[in-house]
């Protein structure tokens, strides 16, 4: 009775998602129409306000023919993305990983590799990125050097060279996401973990056979957070030419929409991509 | 039992194994020092560049040229702290972007508790299609919806005003709003509904109980929700960038054209020497201005770290 009372009155629920349901309407819903009407058009802001001329796909073709730059910063975004994501998710699970063992000063530590989410701003990574401080370079130099001797191949050493020469940046992106796999390690009832020890396996069985299959799903949500994260991180130059197009006399907020456009579609196949990709494993692996 | 030499030998190469290796797999003293070593070189290599600006901040020009001084600077040379303390115009741009990190993330918190305390306490026919789209809005990057909201501000009058932020904050759509909603929709729903259910037979009304009853419950997540949204608003310089123009500034703003404010405050040229923009200064004007959120975090790091398991992302 009690609790048929609670749910009866569904109505008060809109009540408390108005806010949120009118922003959405405002400030996402009309945007998101209001910029996809605009990639249309020619835009001129006069002093009577907004004129727009219709200009069919032209908008669209500017950005695959003439903008020389949109598209190599697509292909460069699309391969350090495709480099950084599995080496961030990899990274912030080993982290987790060891970070979830008995070991003393776990809250230093934790302190430690949640720090750059704190303050890795935009200008601050830029400030380091200027003065070479994103790389340890006696590392590198160590690497560079076993490279150039052995004369490994080029597709490997360039991944390694990237790799070696954003390593901070890399390390500073994952912050969220050490304590996202932590969270989700500790909350495995060590009674499997037990369980598995009496009938004898071992600790590396263990880690594939239950604690990965166990946190697989958070490995899905630290992938998508990480793909969001780095395709709106402000050193982005794709974002960088969008805003740089809007102030753009030739080309526009028209253009510049746009581009938004292209971009957005883009991000949301390959996070569509991924998750698709990711579930069918799961399914297949753990089911 | 029975001592004999072969039993002995495996027993203390059992031992052995134990003592290096462990009996789990973990406490081993190889293990350990395995452990230790790879979080102490990883964290290392986390830190070296906020070492490295600390150092660096700190050193004279002398300093800077000498190759002999490495981490140690030869003496605590203030002058750099002096400088990019003028040109970043450090305390009114402080009070500045105080202003427009903190209003907003109250606003954004407050807004998702009430969103998220009604999605964890009603059913309702439209529940699942909205939340999906709550959370739907995480991915659409703010480049799509930023041209016609700047065009909308700048017909109103917004541009350069704090309500650029406040606005979208306040409905809901601020940065990273579909997060907070599930932060406070995890809190809501892991909490027992009975106190909620006795004061609705007592006849209290629905927004009563909301904020006498489920809000003082809601104090941690609360307080993390404003904390992240702090760092994150106050990180945030491509938007604040475009709407804000001239009119308001942030000190990651400022720290953008530190190298052109320092032109125009020092033109190059007058006193050869004391006037050329060095690595020291510009190391000490980052400092300077994640200075305050490092405070901020020493103080509140444990609702931060723990921020993360108690907020229920992970699920139950």
């Amino acid at each position: 009775m009690k609790k048929r009372q609670f749910k009866m009155k569904p109505s008060f629920a809109y009540f408390f998602l108005a806010p949120w349901i009118i922003g959405f309407l405002a400030f996402t819903a009309f945007p998101l129409v209001y910029s996809f009407y605009l990639s249309f058009h020619q835009v001129s802001l006069t002093t009577e306000g907004i004129r727009t001329s219709f200009v069919s796909l032209e908008n669209f073709q500017y950005a695959f023919t003439v903008d020389g730059v949109f598209i190599g910063y697509l292909t460069v975004f699309f391969r350090e993305l495709l480099l950084s994501v599995p080496i961030i998710i990899v990274f912030s699970l080993i982290i987790a990983l060891l970070l979830n063992q008995k070991i003393r000063f776990r809250g230093l530590f934790r302190t430690i590799f949640f720090l750059p989410v704190i303050i890795a701003s935009g200008p601050v990574l830029k400030e380091l990125q200027d003065m070479g401080v994103t790389t340890i370079p006696s590392i590198e130099e160590v690497f560079i050097y076993n490279l150039a001797s052995r004369n490994a191949d080029q597709f490997l050493s360039g991944i390694l060279l990237y790799v070696l020469d954003n390593i901070i940046m890399i390390l500073w992106y994952s912050g969220v996401q050490i304590l996202i796999f932590l969270a989700a390690l500790q909350k495995i009832d060590r009674q499997i973990y037990e369980a598995a020890m009496i009938d004898g396996a071992s600790t590396w069985e263990i880690f594939w056979k239950v604690t990965l299959p166990s946190i697989f799903p958070m490995i899905v949500v630290n992938t998508i957070y990480t793909i969001v994260a780095y395709s709106i991180f402000s050193l982005n130059p794709i974002i960088e030419h969008i805003k740089i197009q809007m102030f753009e006399l030739e080309t526009g907020f028209g253009y510049a929409s746009a581009l938004s456009w292209i971009y957005f579609v883009i991000i949301a196949l390959i996070l569509v991509l991924v998750f698709v990709i990711m579930n069918s494993q799961s399914k297949r692996r753990y089911a | 039992m029975n001592h004999s030499m072969v039993k002995r030998g495996k027993n203390a190469n059992i031992k052995l194994k134990r003592w290096l290796v462990g009996v789990k797999g973990n406490d081993g003293i190889l293990i350990r020092t395995l452990i230790y070593s790879l979080l102490i070189g990883i964290g290392f290599v986390y830190i070296y560049p906020v070492i490295f600006m600390a150092s660096f901040s700190f050193k004279s020009l002398e300093d800077l040229l000498n190759p002999l001084v490495n981490w140690i600077p030869s003496t605590l040379y203030m002058e750099n702290f002096k400088q990019a303390y003028q040109v970043l115009n450090f305390f009114p741009t402080l009070l500045e972007t105080l202003y427009v990190t903190i209003l907003p993330a109250l606003a954004q918190t407050a807004v998702a508790a009430f969103v998220g305390y009604g999605f964890a306490r009603f059913t309702f026919r439209l529940k699942n299609f909205l939340f999906i789209l709550v959370m739907m809005t995480f991915i659409i990057p703010p480049q799509v919806t930023l041209i016609p909201r700047y065009l909308v501000y700048s017909e109103l009058n917004l541009l350069g005003n704090i309500q650029a932020f406040l606005l979208p904050a306040t409905f809901g759509q601020g940065l990273n709003s579909a997060i907070f909603i599930l932060i406070f929709y995890q809190f809501f729903r892991a909490i027992p509904k009975a106190l909620e259910e006795a004061a609705l037979l007592d006849g209290a009304g629905h927004l009563r109980i909301f904020f006498t009853i489920a809000i003082p419950m809601a104090v941690p997540a609360i307080i993390i929700s404003f904390l992240f949204s702090f760092v994150w608003y106050w990180n945030e310089t491509y938007l604040a960038a475009i709407f804000f123009g001239d009119q308001l500034t942030t000190l990651p703003l400022e720290l953008q054209k530190f190298a052109a404010s320092y032109q125009k405050m020092f033109p190059a040229g007058m006193d050869e020497s004391a006037s050329k923009l060095n690595e020291g200064i510009r190391l000490a004007g980052t400092v300077l201005s994640i200075l305050p959120l490092l405070l901020v975090y020493f103080i509140t790091q444990k609702w931060f770290v723990e921020g993360v398991d108690r907020s229920g992302i992970t699920g139950e």
